[in-house]
């Protein structure tokens, strides 16, 4: 942070000039104000955005007992014993099942759809951007009634509420996210890279496979991130359409109406580490292939 | 690829259509093994777009394209011994420099890689820069490297798509012979596109010169710009001073035409049009300036009662704008060399030229020239 904030009381004249010492106290705080302003609004804006995640923080070390609601003193055995709470440990473990499954079917497709985008021109182009856009902007609850109707219907074809159910929902709110995040970034590609690589004796697999699947990487796995950050986190959808499979938001949801065991918050500060060593490590990396 | 009998490359009757628009209107060309071509003209003129369906990027609507014996006119563009220098160069971001230099040749499985790579990095210069990304490179530097890339395939055909574009003057002179060096050394068929002239004419052992999608003439350097056979070429190829005249009278070796009153002479072999109207056309630096007074010795063109409009020095030389009688402005270039007089603005001259620095041409007399070549684009 620069110190090169206009203090309020002063010009921006040379330091000296100013007679200092004999300045009122009252404008003596208003440039002390001036110049720190930006870091107290800083600061401010950090601790709101961080005491949840404190909070969750300390309390996974509470020996709470059945309720995590009062500080009752330090543990371990929480972190010791993540699965200790019934239900916590299958609950997240579907979680991951379906987050991962939706991950890779959305990221699949989506960056199918991207291409197809953002590569050819063809009927119905416009119309399917559209479309993809729409359960972005859909209120989730409507579609999660409209998925719960759908897959009513689909019962006598032998589909039943469950992770099937829940996958093909994830998997259809996170391919608009995925396709606009791989969209964006072969926007950026120069198309005459890949002719380069056709004039340079590359077939068309060869060429996608080394220059242009590549490039598009990291729009990719940004795509792929966000996917399965939007399915591990999915309540209301899942909510609908679930049957009676139990998943981690839904969990914490259900066990809030009578204590949230210990647990949950140490699944959900491990989860939140997890994901801060995830970004740490791709920044390292990244610093460390970038021009010296 | 290189072992392979090359031969030269052939193209026929080639005409590409965009919709409506034609870009390459019934292009007939041969390119000679081992020869340093240029495609000349403005932008949109087709040049790039007869490069792109030489290299496969571009399939023509009509026509054919051989390279020796063999027709590569829908072959894929990774299945042609041809490979291009992109305008912007095109290297791989995330390749380092050898990488990008070594793709031609591990898509090929060569043998020899990391030789073939440091060999072509040597010819360009950069060695030293092969473990860097294209992104730390200058401008200059991407350039060879994309050279580089190209070369070390040993290609029948090399394409240079407005290479030296994007550099500044002084580089741009430099890669100019280093290119030309290049090409020597390696001995392949260049075929450089570019909408300089002054780069063309240095470089190139050809030069075709395009505009709307035909070729307007093709030739040696000197021969185009000696002897150019349409206004277009005329005015594209350095400046030329045209005038509208009448044919009167031809011998076998001489056509007679009345400019403006003044009878000149032009050599039949010179003379590109059998129409009575005709253009008369003279290159600035060809043209005598002499005194009102001053006698015109027999035998030469000349007109009489120009008055000086414009002067501007130049170091090695003056040009003048002297206009004439009838309203027009002609530009004549006076070398600096000491001996002949300096004209000041105002000054009545005479001016003067050989028969045989004189060409005759049909058609329009501003095809060509400067304002209408725009500021060249992709």
């Amino acid at each position: 942070m620069t110190t090169t904030v206009t203090t309020p009381g002063g010009t921006a004249g040379p330091r000296a000039a100013r007679p200092a010492p004999s300045a009122p106290a009252l404008l003596r705080a208003r440039r002390w104000l001036g110049r720190n302003a930006l870091r107290i609004y800083g600061a401010v804006a950090f601790a709101y955005l961080f005491t949840p995640i404190a909070y969750i923080t300390v309390f996974s070390f509470n020996d709470g007992g059945r309720s995590n609601l009062v500080w009752r003193g330090f543990t371990l055995k929480n972190w010791a014993n993540p699965c200790g709470a019934p239900e916590v440990c299958s609950a997240v473990g579907n979680s991951l099942k379906i987050g991962i499954t939706a991950t890779l079917i959305a990221t699949v497709l989506g960056t199918m759809v991207a291409f197809a985008l953002g590569r050819h021109r063809f009927r119905g182009r416009t119309a399917t951007n559209l479309v993809l856009f729409l359960p972005m902007a859909t209120p989730e609850v409507v579609l999660a009634a409209s998925l719960l109707t759908l897959f009513l219907q689909l019962a006598p074809i032998g589909i039943q509420l469950g992770v099937t159910t829940i996958v093909i929902a994830h998997v259809m709110f996170c391919l608009s996210f995925v396709v606009v995040t791989v969209k964006a970034r072969i926007a950026g590609l120069d198309p005459r890279l890949e002719q380069a690589a056709a004039d340079l004796y590359a077939t068309e697999w060869q060429a996608f496979r080394r220059i242009t699947l590549p490039l598009v990487a990291p729009g990719i796995a940004g795509g792929a991130l966000l996917a399965f950050s939007l399915s591990f986190d999915d309540f209301i959808i899942t909510n609908f359409v679930s049957g009676n499979v139990n998943t981690f938001p839904k969990f914490v949801y259900v066990s809030a109406q009578r204590g949230i065991p210990a647990q949950a918050y140490v699944i959900g500060a491990f989860m939140f580490f997890l994901a801060l060593t995830i970004v740490l490590v791709a920044d390292i990396v990244r610093r460390r292939r970038a021009p010296k | 690829m290189a072992d392979d009998t090359g031969g030269d490359l052939h193209l026929r009757d080639v005409t590409k259509s965009f919709g409506t628009f034609t870009a390459v209107d019934d292009l007939t060309l041969t390119i000679p093994q081992g020869s340093f071509f240029a495609l000349l003209g403005p932008s949109g003129c087709g040049k790039t777009t007869t490069l792109r369906m030489i290299a496969g990027l571009e399939e023509p609507t009509a026509g054919s394209i051989t390279l020796g014996e063999r027709d590569i006119t829908h072959a894929k563009p990774y299945k042609r011994p041809v490979n291009t220098v992109f305008q912007n160069y095109a290297l791989f971001p995330h390749l380092d420099i050898y990488e990008n230099v070594a793709f031609g040749l591990r898509r090929r499985r060569a043998k020899d890689v990391d030789k073939q790579v440091m060999e072509a990095l040597a010819l360009v210069e950069l060695p030293h820069l092969a473990r860097r990304k294209p992104g730390q490179l200058s401008g200059g530097q991407q350039q060879r490297i994309a050279l580089a890339r190209a070369v070390v395939n040993r290609p029948h055909v090399l394409l240079l798509d407005e290479p030296l574009g994007a550099l500044d003057l002084k580089l741009r002179r430099q890669m100019q012979i280093e290119l030309k060096r290049i090409q020597t050394e390696v001995g392949l068929t260049f075929v450089h596109v570019t909408h300089d002239q002054e780069e063309a004419m240095t470089m190139a052992d050809t030069v075709a010169v395009m505009n709307n999608g035909r070729i307007e003439q093709m030739g040696a350097p000197s021969e185009l710009y000696e002897a150019p056979s349409t206004t277009f070429v005329a005015n594209f190829l350095g400046q030329s001073n045209l005038v509208t005249g009448r044919r009167i009278a031809a011998d076998a070796e001489a056509v007679t035409v009345l400019c403006h009153g003044q009878t000149l002479h032009v050599p039949v072999s010179r003379c590109g049009t059998e129409d009575v109207d005709v253009l008369l056309g003279v290159r600035p630096e060809k043209i005598h300036l002499g005194g009102e007074a001053q006698e015109v010795a027999a035998g030469l063109n000349s007109f009489a009662g120009g008055i000086v409009s414009d002067a501007s020095f130049m170091g090695v030389s003056t040009q003048y704008l002297v206009r004439l009688p009838w309203g027009q402005d002609l530009t004549v270039f006076a070398q600096n060399r000491g001996i002949g007089e300096q004209y000041p603005v105002g000054s009545r001259v005479t001016l003067s030229w050989e028969p045989a620095h004189t060409f005759a041409l049909a058609g329009d007399a501003t095809a060509g020239v400067e304002s209408d070549v725009a500021v060249p684009v992709g």
